[in-house]
Parts: C-alpha cells; structure tokens; sequence
C-alpha cells in the first residue's frame, strides 16, 4: 500500500441559507483514495455527494463554507491553496467530468479547440500541436473521425459524443484523479456501457485514480473497487464494493440495494419507507433513524460514530450487528403477468405512422424538386394494449416511444394508419375528441418538476380535472380529492401546498392522483419514474400496480430501463428508431430468442453485482436518422448480414402467437446463447 | 395578504415573510419603497398639506427665495412652490399608475397568449411588436398627442401605446420558459382552450416578472408625461406640475433656481424610487435581473 494520493479528513462543508444560518451538507467525512483506485460514492439526492465530489478539486459551489477539516492531494492542502495554484491543479492534475456534458461545454467553440485549450493552459502545448494531441484524444475516446469531429460544435453531437468529449478535455492533462459526478446518467444503456467500458480502458491505461459519484447503484457495482455510502452528508457505510453489495451492515445500504429493481428479478421490490431529511436538517441522533427499522431511543438520543469493524469496513450505526444479522426483507412475490391475453383489447394501433416532417408550401417545394419526404419518424406500429394490462415500450432516446403516446393523446396528428380507444376511433386531435374520449386518456410525465404547475395548489390541480370532466362541484371534488390523495399514500393537509414544497417522489405520486382523478381507461406514463431516487423508484411503481390491480386501468409504460419494465409490465414492445424490432411477453422477450437490439440492451444493463461487468454488445456507432429501407439497426448489429440488411426489410419472425421478432436472422439463429456477457448469466439465474 | 397568496408568485414558493426579509435586508429597496410610500401619501393629501393655494398669485413675492413662510420659495407670478410641488405629481402618477397596470394587463395578455401559440400567428405579431417599439417613444407620444388633441385619456393612450409592446415581449420570453413544461402538455390533453391555458396555466407563473415590469413602467411614464407636460403637451397651466413648472422656471434658472430644483428633485426621487422598488421586488422574487 502506497501513501494515498487524497486524503480527506473530517471534512465539514456547509451553505449559507437566504435567513443567514450555516446549515452542513458534508459532515465528518474521511476518505483515502491510491494511486489507481476507483472510489465509489453513493446515495440519494440531496445527500451532499456533488458537494463532496467538487470538495476534492478545492471547489466550493457559491455560499459554500468550510467549516472544519482538510483535503490533502499528494501533501497539497486543497482548501488552503492559493488560487494561482489551485487553478494549475485543477484541469491538471486532478480533473472534473461533470454531470451535464452538454451543458459544460462552450457553446460557440468548436471541441477540439476547447480540448486544444486545456492542452495549450496546462501542457503549455503551441497551437499546432495542441490541434494534433486533441485530436488524438478525441479518438482515444472512441469518438468517430476525429478530425471532422473536432471542428464541430457541441450541439452537433449527441449526448453520448458529449459525454466522451468531456471526458477527453478532462484526460487532456493527463491527471492523476478524475472526478465523475454522475458521468453516465441521462445518457442511454447502451451509451452508458460504452463510456464505461472507456473509463475502464483509460484507467488501466493511465493509472488514474477515479471518484464515481453516482445514484445509480448498477453505476457504482461495475465501476468502483471501493463505496462510501452516504447519507444526510455523513458517509455511513464503507468498504470494498465486492463486500458491500454481497453484505450489507448499515440498514440504509440495506435498504438502497433492497429496494433498487434489478433486471435479473421480475418483481418489484420493498420500497424504503421516507425520504431524506433536506439538505443540513437533521436532527440530534442518526440521520436515518426516521426511517430505520432497527431505530430505538438511543439512535435519537446520541448520533452514532464511524466504527470500523474489520479489514477497511466501516459502518455508522448502533445496531449494525442486528441489522447485518436480521433476515432479507421479503421481495414482494406478487403474481404478475397473468393479464396478457385473456382480456379485450383497449388501445389498438394499426400500422401506425408518425412524421414531424414539415407540411405546405416547404414539403410541396421539395418534393417538386424531386426530394422525396424524409421516411416517418416512427412507422408501421401495430400494436394492442388490453384492458387492465400494461405495455411496455422500451428503447433508447429518439426510438419514437413519447412520439407514440403523443399520438395516442392526441397531441400528435398520425401520418397514416388507424387508432382505436375500445373500438372508437381515436385517430382525432384532442380538440376534436369528444370530452368523455379524453376523460378516458390521462398522461403521466417523466420529469415531476415540469408535470404540475408551480402556482397551483396539490388541490387546484387535482380539482380541474374533476370539474372538467364530472362537472363537481368545489366541495365535491374536495372530498374526492382527498379520497384520491389518501390512495397515493398522501393525506388531506397536502391539499394547500404548492408543487415547490413538495420531494420529487411526492410531485409524482400527485401527477398519478391528477390523472386517476379523471377515472381514465388507459393512463400513458412516460419515463414516470426514471427522474426518481432509487427507493423512490420502487414506491412509485408499487402503487402503480397497487391502482391497476383496484381500478382495472391499462398502463401504456413507456421507460428505457430495462429493470423497470420487467417489474411492471405485462407486454413489451421494443422499439428502435420508431421501428418495432420485438414484441412479446415480458418473459418471452427477456429470454431468448432475443433480437439483436433487445440483446444489446439486455447485455448493456447494469446489474448489481460487482465483477460481473455489463458490456457494450452493439457496435459503437451513431447513425443518423432512420432510413427509407433495410433494417433501422443496420448500423449497430454487430450480426448484420450483408447486404440483405442494409437493403431488404427484415421480415417478422413468429417465435409463437404472442411473440415476434422483425430481423432477417432465422428463429434459430437468434436463439444462440449470447456469449460472453452477463446477460446469460443473468438470465440464467431467473430460469 | 396571506402566505399562501404570495407563495404562489415565487419561484421557490417562499412565504410572504421570506420575500419580504430579503426585500428588506437591501437598503435601496426599502429606501425605494418608504420614498415611493411618501410620494403616494403626499400626492393623495396634497390640499390638506399645501400650506397655501397653488394657484394664489401674489406680485410681492415673485421670485422670493425661500424663508420661513415658503420654504420652497415662490415663482414670478409669487405662486407659493411648496403648495404647487406638493400636488404637482398627482397627475403624472395617477397617469403612470394607470398606464403601467393597463400596459402590464394589456402587453402582457397578447405576449402569453402568442407566445403560447406560436407558429404564424406569432410571427405576425411580433412584427407588429418590433414595429411599435422601433418608433422612438417621444416621437410616438407626439404624433399621438398632436392627432388626437391632449386630453388626459389621450396621454394615458398614447403611453400604453408606446409602453406595452415592451411588456409584449417580455411575457412572450417568460412564458415560453413554460410552455414547454409538461403541466401545459397535461393541459392541452385535457382539451383546455388556449384561453383558459393562458389564464389558468400560464398567466400565474409570469406575474412576478409582470409585477416588476409594472414598476419599471411606472418610472418611465412617470417620466415621460413629465416631459410631455414640459414640451407643453401634457397638464396645462396653472394646473401644478413638476414637468410644466421646469418649463414655466426654467428662463429665471439664474435668478431663482429654486422654481426648477426642487421640481427636479420631485421627479427625480418618485423615478429612482420606482426603480428601486422594482429591483427589490425582482430580487426578493428570485428574479434578479443583473445576473
């Protein structure tokens, strides 16, 4: 064992709230970090990770103070250095990739020129050479042409393209820590696996040491040698990652793992019950004792101290032996998907196309040049969702899956093709439906903080529906208000708060009760829990089920997370460029025969269990829009078949009645065992 | 007015006591608003402050600087000062008063409506927008008041005119950070018309930048009828008013710069004022402007 690179040492960082108190959001936090090593940091939002992940580069966000402890990089104290010096060291020796990569990078500077910049400040690189070496980082970052690419502007390029070139600005000085806040997340699976397969590469390569910050625990399983968990700005669990995720001694990790859905489990898990405490509000005792199962008068009377209990395990809790030693909580063996088949169909959509291709005079122009229309943005969708079912669409961003809920609300004009709500045609815009027709289509949103109006009360939000559609009076709608709010698991005194006072998992849970206040048929949840903490995650979909299994209603699921979709879905129908590629059964489509895609998807999903890497399975490739011919995922398949592929549309393979796969590989072909990725052996285990 | 009412005009859905401490830990603000305060209070209780009658001519004391009897001195015509400066603003706050509530109300229905439109509509009248505030305001006021004769409802006009095309555009650009957002998707798929879109969902979450914009448009009304007034289109003499008494003073500057000083300094302080308070309101909301 080599003299760590950063020590950290009961470091305390706190923010001056607008009453001008100190409120701490890191708290006693000691870490060490080798040359080399890969440190993971984990746990809800709000629990001062980001903080303490910018403490490392001797940064502090504005109205940040330090209130007691030190940040030692190889013997420098960080938080006492000059400025000058701090400058040299960060984008140097020690580099940042954060979390948004769109939005850290110059706008109006092309890329390689800004990874030319960070050469010429902390290299001291002459302008041609620094062109040169940019270059060769961009492609050591996989990134394609990397002359062309160079010279063009970040809004060019994809989020995964983003990601990379922040990344080789941060690798630009050749540094020895690279900190990562939430380097992958926002990006897609397959994206992911392949920037984390690069961050891999590079750290071998390079013997850089790496942070991982993350909430994602599938994340931090696969890339980190070592975990600190945290939470309420206290790290309360530590230790080797391989140890943590096969034996959890703090209730908190306990829970986080317990209740994270997991793709080798087709059952939704226990939600930990509560939230945490804002930012700096705890009380005296342990943080987590609210919501602790173990909690007792002695975890509110004295806060518990950081014990180390054998090799580099540490855990901060009174009652960890009872709490390593207490049985697994149950997983929630709830008969699911049994609805498939049996029950009429609801929403049908036939041969459905959907194109955002300009109409008019432009188009007119066009094609009387002899342009043809671009081919639609999603094409030939049949599909058939029944009553008290759900269906899942899954696919990457851009696959087309909001653009067909959009359609099904009426938000969206089909370009051709037919759509039924309970034999009714639905193909109307929603001015145009009959009242009773959009009673019957409620939508639920990904992001909770868009999805309400901040200037309305939870109760003038959940009023409007009832008075539009049921004609209620004020107090009708109150009382069935409150009704609805007790179902979300929320009580009446949430009525008069507006969506600002309320938690991420809170705002959602009265997106739901908004929609179910107009007892719809068929509720299209888009992305509904993807912007929520992992054990907010879990909640919300238990209540989900908990309402389809009371009221009957259909859920048109729509998620890119292949782990959720398995919890909750009946169907799945994966989609690739606004093409169907599979449809099936959840057990049939994850299990083979796969379609390439699914399988990629499949084999890039993170799972949680450390060493066994998900891997990037498709070929590295951005293709651009979906062509006129041939198979959409052409480009990525790493089975393609020249040339049919390229030219001739797949054709729909029949594995039986319920399950389809469109590829021009034969039923046999694409049963083949996957080899060489975890996916088999994840699977494997479920079978 | 109650907590709940101010939480919803916020960004963070603070409290009303939350806004009002921070409007009050800036200085200039709260001195913005306690200068405003004496200006409404002085313009409201005018007659029964006047030590004398604004309109009394005494020829023994033209141009006599000020003493116990007239702190502020008299004019030519030995008009007593104080008595005309102290209700000398009425008409022109009354004007920016109503002219800022109507511009605010009028530009910014048409800016959060077109911007939640959008498309051609939109197009169109924004160029209509670009065209009114491309006319240099003085110039517009002129015209105006020179067509249509110079009754008080004719400058009142002529400022909303000239005044709401920029409210126009700031709603547009504040609502169009909302019509994006998913609770007006949740609208449109409910069925909602565009007017109850804009009423219901949209025009809550502008006010706050209208209520600032309310405040700076005051000023520059407040500013311009002065102006008119001193160019001799405005209140008519001997009405008292600051604008035309800088007009009426302006040639004795030498003799008796008292008949123009403290005119000034009246409209000076009701202008600085407004903008103070505006810079409060805007900063205690959350919306500072500066950054």
């Amino acid at each position: 064992m080599n003299v760590p690179l950063l020590h950290v040492a009961d470091l305390t960082i706190g923010y001056r709230t607008r009453d001008g108190m100190v409120r701490p959001v890191v708290r006693d936090v000691s870490l060490t970090i080798a040359r080399g090593e890969r440190l993971g940091i984990v746990g809800e939002s709000g629990c001062g990770k980001s903080t303490l992940a910018l403490a490392l580069l001797g940064y502090l966000r504005p109205g940040g103070l330090v209130l007691g402890g030190v940040v030692r990089f190889d013997g420098l104290d960080l938080l006492r250095l000059a400025p000058p010096a701090l400058q040299r060291l960060r984008g140097g020796r020690i580099a940042l990739v954060p979390q948004n990569a769109g939005q850290s990078l110059t706008p109006s500077m092309p890329v390689g020129a800004q990874v030319a910049e960070v050469l010429a400040v902390h290299r001291g690189l002459g302008p041609a050479s620094a062109r040169a070496r940019a270059v060769e980082l961009l492609a050591g970052v996989r990134l394609p042409a990397p002359q062309l690419l160079a010279r063009r502007y970040p809004h060019e390029l994809s989020g995964g393209q983003q990601q990379r070139v922040a990344i080789a600005m941060a690798l630009a000085s050749e540094p020895e820590l690279l900190v990562l806040d939430e380097p992958t997340t926002g990006l897609d699976v397959t994206t992911q696996a392949h920037v984390l397969d690069l961050l891999d590469d590079i750290g071998e390569r390079t013997g850089a040491a790496m942070v991982y910050v993350s909430h994602d625990l599938g994340v931090i399983a696969r890339a980190s040698d070592r975990l600190a968990v945290m939470y309420a700005g206290e790290i309360v669990e530590g230790g080797s990652t391989r140890d943590l995720f096969a034996e959890q001694r703090h209730p908190y990790t306990r829970g986080l793992l317990t209740s994270a859905l997991r793709l080798d489990r087709p059952v939704l898990p226990q939600a930990m019950p509560g939230q945490p405490p804002a930012p700096g509000f705890h009380g005296s005792g342990c943080a987590f004792a609210p919501r602790c199962a173990f909690a007792d008068p002695i975890c509110v009377a004295a806060p518990p101290a950081l014990e180390v209990i054998g090799g580099d395990r540490l855990v901060r809790c009174h009652h960890w032996r009872r709490a390593a030693t207490a049985e697994t909580i149950e997983l929630d063996p709830r008969p699911r998907h049994t609805r498939v088949n049996g029950a009429a169909p609801l929403i049908e959509l036939h041969d459905v196309s959907v194109t955002y291709a300009r109409r008019g005079t432009v188009a007119f122009l066009r094609r009387a040049l002899g342009n043809p229309d671009p081919p639609p943005t999603v094409q030939a969708i049949t599909l058939t969702l029944r009553r008290g079912a759900t269906l899942a669409l899954v696919g990457e961003s851009g696959s087309g899956k909001s653009t067909i809920a959009r359609a099904i609300a009426g938000l969206q004009p089909l370009h051709s093709g037919g759509l039924r709500l309970g034999g009714a045609n639905l193909a109307l815009p929603v001015q145009r439906r009959p009242v009773d027709m959009r009673r019957r289509v409620q939508l639920v949103f990904q992001n909770p903080d868009a999805s309400l109006n901040p200037r309305h009360t939870v109760g003038e939000i959940l009023e409007r529906p009832q008075r539009l559609f049921f004609g209620l009076t004020r107090a009708e709608c109150r009382t069935r208000s409150i009704a609805l709010l007790e179902q979300m698991r929320l009580g009446a005194h949430y009525l008069d708060r507006f969506p600002g006072q309320l938690s991420g998992g809170e705002k959602q849970r009265v997106a739901i009760a908004r929609a179910f206040a107009a007892e719809p048929e068929i509720i299209l949840c888009d992305e509904v829990v993807s912007a929520l903490d992992v054990s907010v995650q879990a909640a919300v979909l238990n209540l989900l089920a908990e309402l389809q299994a009371e009221r009957g209603v259909s859920y048109l699921f729509i998620s890119h997370d292949l782990a959720v979709v398995r919890a909750i879905a009946d169907q799945v129908a994966v989609l690739y460029q606004g093409r169907l590629c599979e449809i099936g059964s959840v057990a049939q489509v994850y299990t083979p025969p796969f379609h390439p895609y699914t399988a990629s998807l499949l084999a890039a999903a993170p799972i949680l269990t450390p060493g066994r890497r998900a891997r990037a399975f498709d070929r590295d490739e951005t293709p651009g829009g979906p062509p006129a011919r041939g198979c959409p995922f052409y480009h990525r398949c790493p089975r393609r078949i020249e040339p049919a592929c390229a030219v001739e549309d797949p054709p729909w393979r029949m594995v039986d009645e319920h399950h389809a796969i469109r590829c021009h590989l034969s039923l046999d072909q694409l049963a083949e065992p996957v080899a060489a990725t975890p996916l088999s052996i994840a699977l494997g285990e479920t079978r | 007015m109650d907590a709940t009412i101010i939480a919803r005009y916020t960004t963070d859905g603070s409290s009303l006591r939350e806004v009002w401490r921070t409007f009050r830990h800036s200085t200039a603000a709260l001195l913005g608003a306690i200068i405003l305060v004496l200006h409404l209070v002085v313009a409201l209780a005018a007659p029964l402050l006047a030590p004398h009658s604004p309109t009394a001519i005494n020829p023994e004391l033209a141009l006599a600087a000020p003493s116990w009897e007239h702190p502020f001195g008299n004019d030519r015509f030995g008009r007593d000062l104080l008595s005309r400066v102290l209700p000398g603003g009425r008409i022109a706050l009354a004007i920016s008063l109503a002219g800022a509530a109507l511009s605010v109300v009028l530009g910014g229905f048409v800016g959060v409506m077109f911007g939640y439109l959008g498309g051609l509509a939109d197009e169109a009248a924004m160029r209509i927008v670009d065209a009114l505030i491309s006319i240099p305001g003085l110039l517009l006021l002129l015209v105006i008041v020179t067509g249509l004769g110079s009754g008080y409802a004719v400058i009142l006009l002529a400022m909303v005119l000239s005044y709401a095309p920029g409210v126009a555009r700031v709603a547009r650009a504040a609502a169009h950070e909302f019509v994006p957002r998913d609770f007006i998707t949740a609208a449109r798929a409910r069925g909602e018309s565009p007017l109850t879109v804009v009423m219901r969902e949209l025009w809550p979450n502008v006010l706050d930048v209208l209520l600032v914009e309310f405040a700076m448009r005051a000023s520059w009304i407040a500013l311009a009828v002065s102006g008119l007034s001193f160019l001799g289109f405005g209140v008519n003499p001997p009405t008292p008013d600051w604008g035309l008494m800088i007009a009426e003073n302006r040639s004795m500057l030498a003799l008796a710069p008292w008949g123009v000083v403290f005119p000034i300094l009246a409209i000076g302080s009701l202008v600085v004022a407004l903008n103070l308070v505006a810079d409060g309101i805007a900063r205690a909301l959350g919306l500072d402007r500066s950054r």
